[in-house]
């Protein structure tokens, strides 16, 4: 089971109170882009084992949309922050750095 | 490698079966194979028994990380069906479920292969629309499945509730020639075939890099030395993405995990599989008795093979208004597996950007019942380059846009 902390109303809760919104922080390409960028932007994705950024919504909360950085592997959360960002920032990568040293996700490491 | 036959059992009854020879010896890795399939699940297995049975090519190893059919292939609700809406899915379905009928005897291996039909509930009205008209799209494609009544549903199966307040039976697709097998024995069957035909099936090896020069694969590093080969193929579901890393391409697949469940063994009471899509459950009875149940999968990208406990909730609490009978059961043991989901939810049948290595994967939720199909069409690919199997199944297909849309098909449960 997996327990996710809302970094907007604090609520803390089981999965069942949040729904996944897949992989984080994908570039988006519309028109004008080439086709494999727009390729990419629609289907291609990490799929890590391990290390993992993605999209979830607190839909039986506050309703918000944020970030989670968690691992595949085992299941643990390494933290929750704000969606108005491009990149995870420093805590969170500490946090990750602490448990999985040299863990790499896309451009992150 | 000695015949199974009613012979040799009576020979080996004779003797306190001591007769019997080890089903394929566990070998150890050459320098060098012609081919490498990664992955000996039922897929791998299987695309490795056609190489050698279709094209006469046996210098194959097939290595697994793990132990033999110990992923996927030990971990779904064996159910076999091709009613499927797509042409391409219909095509390479049917073909499965055809080898399957002879595959006891192809191997020499009993899969138990149980052709008790398999319906496929209609529970809302968009349903009972969405499956006549596969079963339309089904007759065009030659695959013999039909539309039945809610009199014939209670009549097949007479455990169920047809008029449950929340998801009452308004019909169902119904394809006789669908089944269940022993899915153990598909693995092992294959297996012994492989190695009957010389080729190595080697366990506890794990890939752990993919060497390429000038664009084009030169073989893997495992965790049992380097091994060297012209062809690749990656047959790994869940583990796709991380291979795929290993030979630097990306794909279209998210690996999620999907459950299933069985209850205490009861006396016969079901001799049909069936599904509920609407509810995310299905439900057969195996031949010990118990009731083999398998669900949704989850919503996050998960490697643990673990799934998460409000889904087995949800398909139980569902399937118990349609089949009041079995609330009284206890459920005996639950089991994860990683299931590899594509954006159209169809399979990947494919070459890739790198010379060589030939992908298949992407199954999701529905490899088992397309072991033998997706075997023979792998190896026609990685042989010939080319399969009219495996035409409208390509990686590439996502730049095009042409889908083989069966998410809209089929529901969730494939």
């Amino acid at each position: 089971m997996l327990y996710l902390e809302c970094p907007y109303c604090g609520v803390k809760g089981e999965e069942t109170e949040f729904h996944a919104g897949g992989e984080a922080h994908l570039k988006r390409f519309g028109p004008g882009s080439s086709d494999q960028e727009f390729e990419s932007y629609l289907f291609a994705r990490e799929n890590p084992k391990g290390v993992h950024f993605e999209r979830w919504r607190h839909v039986n909360g506050c309703g918000k949309w944020f970030h989670a950085a968690r691992c595949t592997a085992s299941l643990e959360v390494f933290g929750t922050y704000s969606a108005q960002t491009t990149e995870p920032p420093k805590a969170i990568k500490d946090a990750i750095s602490a448990k999985r040293p040299g863990w790499r996700w896309r451009d992150f490491s | 490698m000695r015949k199974y036959s009613v012979f040799a059992v009576a020979r080996e009854a004779l003797r306190d079966h001591t007769g019997w020879d080890r089903a394929w010896p566990n070998a150890a890795p050459k320098k060098r194979y012609d081919v490498i399939i990664i992955g000996a699940g039922g897929h791998g297995l299987a695309t490795a028994y056609y190489l050698g049975k279709n094209f006469g090519i046996t210098n194959v190893a097939i290595i697994e990380k793990g132990w033999l059919g110990g992923g996927n292939t030990g971990r779904n609700t064996t159910i076999i069906r091709s009613n499927y809406l797509q042409d391409p899915s219909a095509a390479i379905y049917e073909k499965s479920r055809s080898l399957y009928e002879t595959m006891s005897q192809d191997l020499n291996y009993n899969v138990m292969f149980s052709p008790r039909g398999v319906m496929m509930l209609a529970q809302t009205e968009h349903e009972k629309r969405g499956y006549l008209r596969t079963a339309h799209a089904n007759k065009l494609q030659g695959v013999a499945t039909r539309f039945i009544g809610p009199e014939e549903v209670k009549k097949l199966v007479p455990i169920i509730n047809l008029h449950g307040p929340r998801y009452p039976v308004l019909g169902a697709l119904w394809q006789e020639r669908g089944g269940t097998a022993r899915h153990d024995a598909v693995a092992w069957g294959y297996a012994r075939a492989c190695a009957a035909m010389g080729m190595d099936v080697i366990q506890k090896c794990e890939v752990t890099g993919i060497t390429k020069e000038n664009g084009r694969v030169t073989g893997v590093n495992t965790t049992r030395g380097d091994i060297a080969c012209d062809k690749l193929g990656v047959v790994v579901a869940g583990h796709t993405g991380v291979l795929a890393d290993m030979a630097g391409f990306r794909l279209p697949v998210e690996s999620l995990a999907l459950q299933a469940l069985v209850s205490e063994p009861i006396k016969p009471c079901m001799d049909v599989v069936v599904m509920a899509n609407t509810v995310h459950g299905y439900m057969s009875q195996s031949d010990k008795g118990e009731m083999v149940i398998g669900g949704g999968t989850d919503g996050f990208n998960n490697y643990t093979q673990r799934g998460s406990f409000h889904h087995i909730e949800e398909t139980v609490r569902a399937l118990v208004e349609t089949f009041p009978m079995i609330s009284r059961l206890k459920m005996l043991r639950q089991w994860g597996g990683i299931v590899d989901m594509t954006g159209d939810r169809s399979p990947i049948l494919s070459k890739t950007p790198v010379e060589g290595i030939f992908m298949n994967c992407g199954w999701g939720t529905g490899g088992f019942k397309a072991i033998p199909g997706s075997g023979w069409a792998m190896a026609e690919l990685m042989a010939k380059g080319h399969s009219p199997l495996t035409e409208e199944f390509s990686m590439f297909r996502f730049r095009e846009g042409k889908f083989i849309d069966e998410s809209v098909a089929a529901g969730v449960a494939h």
